[in-house]
This record gives C-alpha cells, structure tokens and sequence, in this order.
C-alpha cells in the first residue's frame, strides 16, 4: 500500500465533508484497538462463547464423490444468525462501544447483516436501525421479521432502485445528519477507509481457522478456495490469510440472467474503475459514469461495487473473478440441500455452482474449500416461489 | 499584495472573483439541476435564476446516487436523468447559457461524473463550455490532488465544502487550495429545506472567518427571505439556495409559464432581503 487505505490505485475516502471527522475518529479507535490485549480477548470470547466459533470445517463425502475431487465447506452457515455477518457485526459493534456510540446503523441487502447487526444491538445493548431496499424487504421478509423481533427498526428503502445500493445511500445520509452520536456499521469490505480493511481484518478470523483445520486434517494447504462475491466480504475473509500462498483463489460473482442480458451484478468481471459509497473500486456504470441497476437472484449480492482490495487482486491477477447465472445457482443450492443435507444460501451456492460447473478441473485428489458464507432457510421461500412450490422433478 | 487565490489565472480577475469584488451585499446564489425536468425547461429555469438577480449559478450534474443531497434534490436528478440528460447535455446547457448572460457557472457534482469521464477532459470541456468553478461533493481535501492540479491548469475555481464538523486545522489545509469562495453547510445532513438558520451555522461562519479571506457562503437549508437576513447579518459573503428553487420547479411541472414567474419573483424576494 502506497498510501494509507489504498489498495494499488483502490481505496480512498470520497465522502462529504462533514463525514471526514468520523472517519478520522474512526480510524484512531480502531488503530488502538486493534493492539489492545484487552479488545481482542473481549473480542474473542464473544466469537467462541456468542456466536459458536470455531466453525467446522467439513468434509462433504457425496457431493466429493459426486464432483471428484476432495470437497471442503467452510461452515459459516453455522455462525450465530446464520452467516459469517456476525464476524464483522461483534468486532464493529465493540468499537462502537469503546468510542462512546449510542445507536448502531446498518445497510442490509438479504437481510444477513442487518439480522447480524441487531443481534449485536441486542447482546450489547445498542439501539439499531437498519436500512433496507424496499424491494429486498419483500424477498427477504423473513430477515425483516427477525430483525423487528430483536429489536431493530427496519426503515425501508424507496429511493432508487429500492435494493443494496440505496440502502446505502440512505445510511449515509443518516450518518451525515446524526454523525456525532452515531456509528455507520457497514457490512462489507466496502466503503471509505478505514471500513475496506476493518471488515476484512474481523472476517479475517474465516481464513485463519481454515489454514489451521485444513493443516491438521490433510497435512497441506487447499488447491483452490472458492468464494461467491458481492461487496466482497466472505471472500476477503478467506481470502487474506492465503493471498500469499500458492493457493488458487476464485471469487464468484452474480451472473444473473446472464451477463450477455445486462441483468446480473459482475461487477469485476465486467464493471470499469469508478467511485462510489466512498471508495474507488469497480463499479457497474454506463458510458457517462451513472451507476446501472443490477440482478441476482440473491439479494446479498445484487450490488454494483464491490470491495476495493478485490479491485486490485483482480489487476494484480492474484484472484480469478468469474461468474455463474441463477439456474446454476439454483442447481447448487438443491444439489448440496440433497447430496450433503446443508442447504446453502443463494449468496454461498455460487460458490458451490462454480465448483459443480469446472469438476473436470480437479484432479480425485485436490483439495477444493468453499466458503459456505451462510445458511439458505432464508432463501426457501424465494426459491419455493421460482420453483412454483414443489420441489425439482428428479 | 495578492492572495494565492487571486493569481492562478495569471493575475485575470475570474467572473466568481468579479461577483465578490463587486459586491455591496452578499451575493444569491442560486442552484437548479441541469436537464430538471428537461433541458429547454432548464434553460428556461436557469435564465429566470439570472433575470431576477442571481449572483452566481450553480448547475447540478445529476448523478444516479446523490448521497449528499436529500430527496427534493435527489428527485430532480432522477428528472433529469429520465429525461435523458447526459454530460454532454450539461455542458450543451452551459454553452447555450453562455451566449446569453455572463454569470458564473458553478458545477455542483459527484467525484465519479468527472473520474469516468477523464479529470482532464472533464475540466477542458468545462473551460470551454465557460464554467467558472466545480464542486465535487463527495471529494474531501484528502482525495483533491488530481482534481486540484488540473483546476489550476484550466483556471476554474475549485470550491470546497466546510462542515460543522471540520477542525481548525482542517479548515486551513482546504482555504489553502479553495477558490472563488468556500461553501459553508449550515447543517448537520444532507441538502433540503429547514425552518430555521441554526446557531451553529452562525458559529461556523465566525469560526472559518478567522482563518482565511476567501468569501464564504452558506448554504444547505437556506429558503426563505428571513434565512437570507439572517446569513447577510452574520457577515456571510453569499447564501446558496438549492432544494427550495427545485421545489419550485417541482411544483408547477405542468406549467412551466407559472414556474418561470415564480423562479423570478422568489430570487427577487430573496435579493430585496440581502
């Protein structure tokens, strides 16, 4: 890094002014904590004793068997709440704490980090409100009603095109008009310095623990890790602990209907540099610079950006982005649902899509680890409602 | 002596200068976004702006997500953006106000309107469309090096937001590189209409007084006659009104003849209060 929250030519903080003493505010606070003995063990007891971890790190026999080659699933589904949300939302939600915060926002897209959030609100006692496209709030109704039952306000998002990205929108202009007593909880490795790199280093915790279980049941580091991405958080947290290892790395995005359709979220597969929410990343845009709406059948990565330390991973080559369309997405989520009994959501079935589509890649003995970044019961009614309410024909 | 900011263009007095210069009472500043609800309407709306006193114009360049502005503003880029407004159209709208008044043209927009299109050709196209000054809303100082140094080359001002929430010693880095004048936010939020110039607004104005000689102006919230006296009392160089002119814009879409009366008659009620 050249420049302090730069990644390559990525990164930044293009926010308004009145946003630029929080943001330095922020950056102190989480400089001390993040040396601060104190923190980390208050930190650490909550990830064992709260939110259930170490997550398992899973041997899949059939869907190996089926694939041919050694299938692992990195178990965040089974993170308190049902995703690895949580990671970020208890590192985030304590530094609110020490820095004197008295209310908790947060942007949520499938709803993950909003229910993510409001768990922390309620745990740390926190009052949370979390912003939610309109749109999102029907598909994921199920999250609204947990958020609600937690405690949280869930205001829904009107403006635009009613999903992630106004989302956004509106907590920011929450915190610019409630900054001095409010803490912006943003849920992925997107946004103005120092958010990219905070995010990343409480996801982190994903990519360590695989390094250490991988270690002690095969004796050796994974060929390939894969990842779905949206802003980019799952898979910085896998990701980061391996960037410099003779580790393939792919990152997967939203194909949608297809990239060649324009209906998809691919945003470092297909998207320009450009900034937006405070950073300078990728960023699905039209020949004048305007953001462009986007599609995914999973509402946690239907958005048009994507983390600036992905941006530069892309250019440097180190990752590979790629992309799958929803029927494969589909296809994932039931064939690990019948061959495995885990059912993923949306989100994480990319991964597992890729993986399912580039078998004849792997060698009987390589080692393949999915991030399954989270739970898929949220996702049921969706796909029961695509599926016309009976399940598959095979 | 002259001041930094009065010789980057080699000593040649820039029209935003000239507005201060001349000035026996602070200057109305009045803001509308480019293409709101269509570029003739906006031409139309803009000159009704100029013909009823406005001391300096400021064009909005309607971005997909304005995450500065609240919802009065945010409608009118929708508008805009609806009615197919691209860049070029801005810059088309600039040319065509050019030929009829001389008044400064300010852009008010986003960092990522000018990085897609090139910082350089941005700033060349705007020279030539004869904009005076741009205001990068969601461009800190921090984040002005590119953008800074080609203002310089193309000699238009580069105007900087202050908020209740700089620090002193923020509010001098930004004088430093400011030109035409510094835009003071008189509220803690996002553009719009409120009832009343806030204390705070007031302690802003005295608190950047004291580190720089740039006109300072205020703006977001700012509406009404009593606003304006209000602002001019405290020693404010300039007020900005922004939502309330779209509002008006907003309310007689259907007619745009009531529209243009009632742009003229408001800029002329807000000047009489100065």
């Amino acid at each position: 890094m050249k420049k302090k929250g730069r990644y390559g030519k990525y990164g930044g903080q293009y926010v308004s002014e009145t946003l630029m003493s929080a943001l330095i505010e922020l950056e102190t606070a989480y400089e001390a904590v993040s040396g601060d003995p104190a923190f980390i063990r208050d930190l650490a007891s909550l990830q064992s004793e709260y939110a259930g971890r170490e997550t398992p790190l899973t041997f899949c026999p059939n869907a190996s068997q089926e694939l041919g080659c050694r299938i692992y699933l990195k178990r965040e589904d089974l993170v308190h709440g049902g995703s690895h949300k949580l990671n970020n939302t208890l590192g985030q939600a304590l530094l609110a704490k020490r820095m004197g915060k008295k209310r908790l926002i947060a942007e949520t897209g499938a709803g993950q980090h909003g229910v993510a959030t409001a768990i922390v609100g309620a745990a740390l006692g926190m009052p949370v409100e979390v912003y939610m496209g309109e749109v999102d709030t029907k598909r994921q109704a199920l999250n609204v009603f947990r958020m609600e039952l937690m405690g949280a306000k869930v205001i829904p998002v009107t403006s635009g095109t009613r999903t992630l990205k106004d989302a956004i929108n509106e907590a920011l202009r929450d915190w610019v008009a409630n900054v001095r007593e409010t803490y912006y909880l943003i849920g992925s490795v997107v946004g103005p310095h120092p958010y990219p790199q905070m995010v990343r280093d409480f996801q982190s915790v994903i990519g360590k623990e695989t390094r250490r279980q991988m270690m002690k049941k095969e004796g050796r580091l994974p060929n390939t890790i894969v990842a779905c991405v949206g802003g980019g958080s799952n898979a910085m947290g896998i990701f980061y602990p391996f960037v410099k290892d003779d580790v393939e790395l792919i990152g997967v995005e939203a194909g949608g209907e297809g990239i060649e359709t324009g209906k998809h979220s691919a945003t470092l597969c297909i998207g320009e540099a450009g900034v937006l929410h405070g950073t300078l990343s990728y960023l699905l845009q039209d020949a004048d610079g305007q953001v462009i709406p986007t599609h995914s059948i999973s509402a946690g990565l239907d958005y048009p950006g994507v983390g600036p330390e992905h941006a530069m991973l892309k250019d440097s080559g180190r990752v590979t982005y790629t992309a799958v369309d929803d029927p494969d997405v589909l296809d994932a989520f039931r064939f690990l649902s019948r061959k495995e009994g885990i059912i993923p959501a949306l989100e994480s079935a990319h991964a597992v899509a890729w993986v399912m589509k580039n078998a004849d890649r792997f060698d009987r003995d390589d080692i393949v680890v999915i991030n399954l970044s989270g739970r898929g019961d949220k996702d049921v009614a969706e796909v029961a409602a695509i599926q016309g309410g009976h399940n598959g024909k095979d | 002596m002259l001041l930094k900011w009065q010789r980057y263009r080699g000593g040649i007095m820039g029209r935003i200068e000239g507005v201060f210069a001349r000035r026996k009472k602070p200057a109305f500043i009045g803001f509308t976004v480019a293409g709101d609800p269509d570029k003739d309407t906006c031409m139309r709306a803009a000159m009704a702006l100029v013909e009823g006193g406005t001391d300096i114009l400021e064009l909005g360049v309607p971005f997909s997500d304005p995450v500065s502005d609240g919802p009065t503003i945010q409608n009118a880029d929708e508008r805009s953006l609806a009615a197919g407004t691209t860049v070029d159209t801005v810059f088309e709208i600039v040319r065509q106000l050019r030929k009829k008044t001389n008044v400064p043209i300010v852009f008010l927009t986003y960092y990522n309107m000018v990085y897609h299109r090139g910082i350089d050709r941005f700033y060349q196209e705007a020279c030539e469309a004869g904009v005076d000054g741009i205001l990068i809303a969601d461009m800190p100082f921090e984040e002005s090096d590119d953008v800074y140094e080609t203002s310089l080359r193309y000699g238009i001002d580069l105007i900087f937001l202050i908020t209740q929430t700089t620090s002193n010693e923020r509010i001098k880095k930004i004088a430093a590189r400011a030109h035409g004048y510094l835009y003071l936010v008189a509220v803690l939020g996002v553009t719009g209409v409120r009832d009343t110039v806030s204390s705070g607004a007031i302690n802003l104005l005295q608190r950047v007084r004291k580190h720089t000689a740039i006109p300072l102006a205020l703006g977001f919230g700012i509406s009404t006659p009593d606003h304006a006296k209000v602002c001019a009392g405290a020693g404010a160089d300039g007020v900005i009104v922004g939502s309330a002119i779209v509002d008006i814009i907003e309310k007689d879409l259907g007619n745009p003849d009531n529209m243009i009366g009632n742009l003229k008659a408001y800029v002329e009620q807000m000047k009489k209060a100065l």
